[in-house]
This record gives structure tokens, sequence and C-alpha cells, in this order.
């Protein structure tokens, strides 16, 4: 036992010296890439969920990050470990010299707002949430209207169910979450509507605002628990709304058989390649884009405090191709999928949600 | 350090703390130095020395400038020393520009915010860092600070914005609601300790728990939203129960600050200089010995909980009243677990307590400019508390390390040891 511990050390540092053997880099004077943002510093604080989320605040440090390498302008990026932490640490960015900050979340309104009032020269965005305070020039909020997308989704997920019943269900009540629950029942009761046909949503109650929920966004056992009980409840569609915890509902999913998952945010059929063929579409939400072109407004001067709403009219939001799925879902399902999506366009449907903003 | 009266806590056969008798100049000073170097307090110093070295260490691990150069040591071993100096040295200064003093900023107020931010931020954990220290100090290993902090921060909330008072008024009923908020949470565990015996480590970890989901459900329901909205979040609390600031809308440094002061006083009085506080240190010495000398036992454990508790929720009130002035489910953050460090850090000692908290306070409020400024993760700060107080509880490493001559065997916290060892016995 010692020589094998020995003969790992011993292959360990090797490797480690051999790995160190690499030729230096040459010296490289004033390599500026691309500019014309150069002196520009675009920050953005997290909520308490951190960048690593695998939801709006690792979308939205994905806009920064594109934002950071087309148009070459400095970024900063400040996680948050608490409600606490928020009021510090947009101070030390406004500190930083921030030309721009951006904030993830509802949580971060207050402390955005306050900083927006005391600080006019610099310019603030927040993510899925109003500032508190009216007639800011240097705030805009970007809103998504997520209960159009997420309307279509729940039209598709009822018309594709065999068994009759769609499940849903979210991380913890927050009204970013609820906000897609609300479409995905609206988009069901829809389809029975137009069909005479009784198709049941577990897991979220619109008119009582109750539904099931795991508790975090983290536990993926909580998920796949929580779908197993609604497969055994006869569920063969269910949308996560709790970030990763989806994941666990998606091996749920897989485990089943002939059950399938709505993602949500992103295109899971691209994100999460390990579930690809149970991926029947997603609602996304489009964070990063906006942030980009956030971002690239206020490099070129043209940052305005008027609010972006992202709809299924500006791609803000919108629901992922079928991909695999694409021959199971019936015809007729898919031309009233895009019927619909052409009357909430021209406003002859209106999507509600008591969530948004 | 040392105590005027003989302290029943000392553990017999332990070294008296000083020479009291006029034994000559000489002799005093030997006396004096000697006890500088066995001294807790210098472990202690030592002790944030080392931690702060190895948190430099993984601050240089953790930078992607030093991998960079790591991949080509032998090529230039230069580059790879002065990126790992340039990573440590400049996440340090970062991290007293961001809690002392910063002289790069633009205006004064911005250069001596950072101290303030500080004193600011200490302000929760020295108040409750004090409670825990009177429960450590009578034996009672309180770990239920978070759940009391919360407490304090839904009554002080409540009261804070749920009516309309006039100025003192309200702000003195909102901090009385505070205390008394966080007093009757600890007294649970008080009172089913002093009734049936029930572990109070036990039944305070899980009041934090039950005070946690409180606070989420209570932020659910429509009487702690505000209006028009779903959000789990309070209205803000009234003006008039806020703590007024001490150095003007520039600064977030409020009145808690004094309170604390005041408080740190109290927990002095009380404990050293009270009846009430002998009968709290004779039961953390040996509870059997104090009832055979007519102790109620009993209500001492009821009283250290309620008074420990009460200080708690003073600390959310400063949370709730002085700095965050809504209520959220994170308005404690992890200050009733970082308290728990500060308590153990001072040595459950009023003055102790009050530097540790500063020092604590100021680690966090630096951390946040060492994260704008150098990428360094927050989490470091996190590792460097935890390290002070790992080298903290193994004294004898920490004398290895800097050759200091050992205290004769004694542990270096006795007040500590005593709870600890019969936790484990129990």
């Amino acid at each position: 036992m010692k020589k094998i511990i020995r003969a790992a050390a011993l292959s360990g540092a090797v490797a480690l010296a051999l790995a160190a053997c690499g030729s230096a880099p040459e010296e490289s004077e004033g390599s500026a890439g691309a500019d014309g943002g150069a002196d520009f510093k675009a920050c953005m604080v997290s909520d308490a969920g951190g960048f690593d989320d695998k939801s709006f605040n690792q979308s939205g440090a994905e806009g920064l990050d594109r934002a950071k390498d087309e148009l070459g302008i400095e970024e900063v990026k400040v996680e948050s470990s608490a409600p606490t932490d928020y009021a510090p640490n947009v101070d030390s960015l406004v500190q930083q010299d921030c030309n721009l900050i951006i904030g993830v979340g509802f949580n971060l309104a207050d402390a955005l707002t306050a900083a927006a009032e005391a600080n006019p020269d610099v310019e603030f965005a927040l993510i899925d949430s109003g500032f508190n305070a009216e007639g800011l020039d240097n705030a805009k909020p970007l809103l998504f209207n997520t209960q159009e997308a997420a309307y279509l989704a729940g039209y598709v997920a009822a018309g594709t169910s065999q068994t009759g019943t769609v499940a849903t269900f979210g991380g913890i009540q927050l009204p970013s979450v609820s906000i897609f629950m609300d479409g995905f029942a609206d988009g069901v009761a829809k389809y029975n509507e137009d069909n005479g046909a009784n198709v049941t949503v577990l897991g979220w109650d619109k008119e009582a605002q109750t539904g099931s929920f795991t508790g975090d966004f983290d536990n993926q056992t909580n998920g796949q628990n929580l779908a197993k009980g609604f497969i055994d409840q006869g569920a063969d569609v269910i949308m996560p709304v709790a970030g990763p915890v989806g994941l666990g509902a998606a091996a749920a999913a897989q485990e089943a058989g002939d059950v399938s998952i709505v993602g949500v945010d992103a295109d899971w059929f691209e994100t999460s390649p390990d579930y690809s063929s149970i991926i029947l579409t997603s609602v996304m939400k489009q964070i990063g884009a906006a942030v980009f072109d956030t971002v690239s407004a206020s490099v070129e001067g043209n940052f305005s405090n008027e609010p972006y709403v992202g709809t299924l009219e500006n791609d803000g939001i919108g629901i992922a191709p079928f991909h695999d799925y694409d021959s199971v879902v019936p015809a007729e399902v898919k031309t009233a999928v895009e019927e619909l999506k052409a009357q909430i366009i021209s406003g002859d449907l209106v999507v509600e949600s008591p969530s948004q903003n | 350090m040392s105590q005027a009266t003989p302290a029943p806590e000392q553990p017999a056969g332990s070294t008296a703390p000083a020479p009291r008798r006029d034994d000559g100049i000489e002799a005093r000073a030997q006396g004096a130095l000697r006890e500088m170097l066995t001294s807790s307090w210098l472990v202690t110093v030592c002790a944030l020395v080392l931690a702060m070295v190895i948190s430099g260490v993984l601050i240089a691990a953790a930078d992607a400038d030093v991998q960079d150069a790591a991949a080509y040591f032998f090529a230039r071993p230069a580059d790879f020393f002065s990126a790992a100096w340039d990573a440590v040295w400049g996440a340090y200064v970062a991290l007293f520009q961001g809690a002392i003093i910063d002289p790069t900023a633009s205006t004064f107020t911005r250069a001596v915010r950072p101290l303030t931010e500080t004193m600011t931020t200490s302000v929760p954990l020295i108040l409750a860092g004090l409670g825990l220290g009177i429960g450590f100090r009578a034996g009672m290993f309180n770990i239920g600070a978070q759940g009391q902090i919360i407490l304090g921060a839904i009554f002080a909330g409540y009261i804070g914005f749920a009516f309309d008072l006039p100025p003192v008024l309200h702000l003195l009923l909102a901090v009385i609601g505070a205390a008394v908020g966080g007093g009757l949470w600890a007294g649970i565990a008080g009172f089913l300790k002093a009734r049936t015996g029930a572990n109070e480590v036990i039944v305070t970890i899980m009041l934090n728990n039950i005070a946690i989901y409180l606070v989420g459900y209570l932020l659910s329901t429509k009487a702690f939203q505000r209006e028009g909205s779903n959000n789990p979040i309070s209205p803000p609390v009234g003006g008039n129960a806020e703590y007024p600031l001490l150095l003007g809308s520039g600064f977030r440094l409020h009145l808690g600050f004094l309170l604390a002061i005041a408080a740190a006083v109290f927990v002095w009085w009380l404990m050293s200089r009270s009846t009430l506080g002998f009968q709290f240190r004779a039961v953390g010495s040996n509870p059997s010995a104090a009832r055979t000398a007519g102790i109620n036992v009993n209500r001492v454990y009821l009283l250290v909980m309620m008074i420990a508790g009460s200080l708690a929720g003073l600390a959310g009130s400063a949370q709730i009243l002085g700095t965050e002035k809504v209520l959220t489910d994170g308005v404690a953050a992890s200050f009733g677990f970082d308290a728990i460090t500060v308590a153990l850090l001072g040595r459950s000692k009023p003055l102790g307590t009050f530097f540790a908290g500063l020092l604590f306070g100021a680690l966090r409020a630096g951390g946040f400019a060492m994260q704008a400024r150098t990428g360094t993760p927050i989490d470091i700060v996190l590792v460097v508390q935890s390290l002070v107080v790992l080298f903290i509880a193994a004294p004898p490493l920490v004398r290895a390390v800097f050759r200091l001559p050992s205290a004769g065997g004694r542990g270096a916290a006795p007040e500590l040891s005593a709870p600890v060892v019969k936790e484990a016995a129990a």
C-alpha cells in the first residue's frame, strides 16, 4: 500500500513538473484588441444565487462576457452571498467607477434604486424587475413577458400529452418562477377550450397561486422525487422551473421512458445534451441578449431609461424548436401555436400573470 | 486582562493570572512579559497572521495569471513569482482599502467610508457575539443566534413598517420589540433545558431552522408584503423607526454602533460586577457545585438564554432598522454563525468580542472591495475567518509554528472547553 502511495505521489510530482515545462509566451506590447469601448467598464452584481446558478444570473453573466469579447470593454462581476451583500456590492462597483451597473433579479431593486438616485452619472440596469422610483433617467429595467412563451409551451404540452395529464413545478415561489407556471397553466386551459379536451395540470393552481416547489435551486434529488410523483399520477409532460433542479426531473423522465420535459430559460436540447432526446421544447428567455444590447447601447452613448420588455414580437422570449419531437407534435397543434403567437403579437390575445412586472 | 476578583471559572490547578503582590519592579516586568507571551492574545494575533499567509497561497492558486505562469514555471520562474505576488498583494491591498481607508478615492467621504463600513458591519456581529459569550461563560453552547437575529428582525421590522408613530417612541418600541423577540425565541431553548434537560445545542439549531422557515412563511403573507407585489420582501420600515445616521447621509454608520458599545459595557458590568453574573459564571464552571451553593441553576439557564437572545435580537434590529430597512428571508445573512466565531475569538469577554467583531466586520467589508477590484472570490474571506478559528482552537499548533513558550499545558480557552467537554459527555 505504501509503495502504491509513493508511486502515485512520485508520478504526480513528475506530471506537475512536466506540466510546468511549457515555453514562456513572447512579451507582447500594447496588444489591445477590438476597442472603441476600451475605456468602458460594465459591471454586474448577482443575487444570492451566484453566477453559476444555471439560470438568470448565469444568462446575464454570459451576456456581459459576450459584450466584453465583442466590444472590447472591461467587465467586473461581483457575486452576492446574501441579501445583506447587495448594497455593499453595488457601492463597491460605484467606487470602481463603473459606467454601467447591471443587477440581476428583483432582490437588487432596493439597492440599485438607491444607488441610481445617489449617482446620476452612472447608468443602471435591472433584470426581471422595475426600479422602485419613478423618473430616474439613468435606470433601465429589463423585463420579460415570459408568460407569453410559457403559454405556447403549455398549449404544445397539452396537445402532445397522451395521458391527458401534464405537470409543472418550481424551485422557490418567486414571481420570476411562477410567471412561467401561470402561462403554462393558461396554455393548457386554452387547449382544453379550443379542443373540448380535459387535460389537467398538476403542480400549479393559477387562481390560488399555489403549487409544488422543491424549496431551493440546488437539490436535484428533490426535483427527481417530485417529478416521479407527477409521473406516478400520470403526467407525461413536465415543465420544471427550478434551474439545475430541473435536471433531476429530466433524469426521472428519462427513467420513466415515455415522459418528456419542457426546458426553461435556454434551449435545453442544446444546453443539456444528456437529455436532448426527451426535450419537447423549451421556454426561452434571452437575458443574455438583453444584457448585450443594453451594454452596447450604453457604450455607444445611446443608453435610455426606456424599459426593455422581452416579448414574442422582439424574440426576447420564445419557444425552442421541437427538434426530436418534431414528428410527434401533431400538425394542428403546430398551426394553432403559430396562430396563437400571431394573436399575442398583434395584441388580440393577452396572457396575464399576477407575477408580471 | 487579569481579573480583579478571583474568578470562579478558573479551573483548579491553573496558573495564577499575574503576580499580585509587590515583588519588585523586575519580577513584575518579567511576569508581565511572560503573561504576554503565554497569553491567548498573542496566540490570537499569530493565528490571524497564519490564516492570512495560508489564504494568500489559496488566492495565488485561484488566480488565472498565476495558473498561466505556472505552466511555464521552469522556462521563466520569475513570472510565476511576480504573478503570485501581484495576486496576493493586490487582494490584500484591496481588502485593506475596502475595510480601513481608501487613498485612491476621489473624495474625502469616499476615502474614509470603508472604515465606517467596517464599523457598520461589525454591529450585528458584536451584539450577537456578546450574547453568545454570556452563554459560553455560563456553560451553554448556544448555536441559535441566527434564529434569534431573525426573530428580532421580524419583531422590529413589523413594528417598523406596520405602525406610524412619533420619532423617538417608534424607534424605541421597535428596538424593544427586537430584544423581546430574540429573547423569547432563545427563552424557548432555556426553558426546555431548565425543565426537561433538553440539550440546548440541538434545540437552538432546530429553532434556527424554524425561524428561517417562519420568516419565509411570513413573507408569503399579504401582511408582510408590499402593496401590489408578490415578491417576498417587506415594505421599508418607517423613517421614525430607523436608527439615526451618526455621520450624515454619505455613510451608513448608524446609532446601532453606539448601542453595541453600550451593550458591551452592560455585559462587562453584568458578568464582572453583578450578583447575577457571578451566578452565571458559577453555573458555567460547575453546575452541581453551584446548585449545592444555593444557586437556582434552572433559573440561570433560562435567564442566560433570554439575555443572550435579547442581544441577538438587537443584532437583528441593527440589520432591519440600520442597514437593510426591509425584511427579507436573508436579513440575518450568516451573522448568527459568524457571531459564534466572533465570541470564540473574543474569548467570550466583552472587550475581546468587541474587537473580534470589528475585525470580522473589516474582513466582510473589505471582502466586497477585494472581489470587485481583483476578482478574488468572496469565499476567500470566509476561508480567512475559518482558518483564524481553526488555529485559535489549536493553540499548541500556533505556539509550535511561532516557537512561543508553552502556557504550561493550560488550554488557551478554559472557559470554552468546559461546555464542549460537557457536550461530549452528554
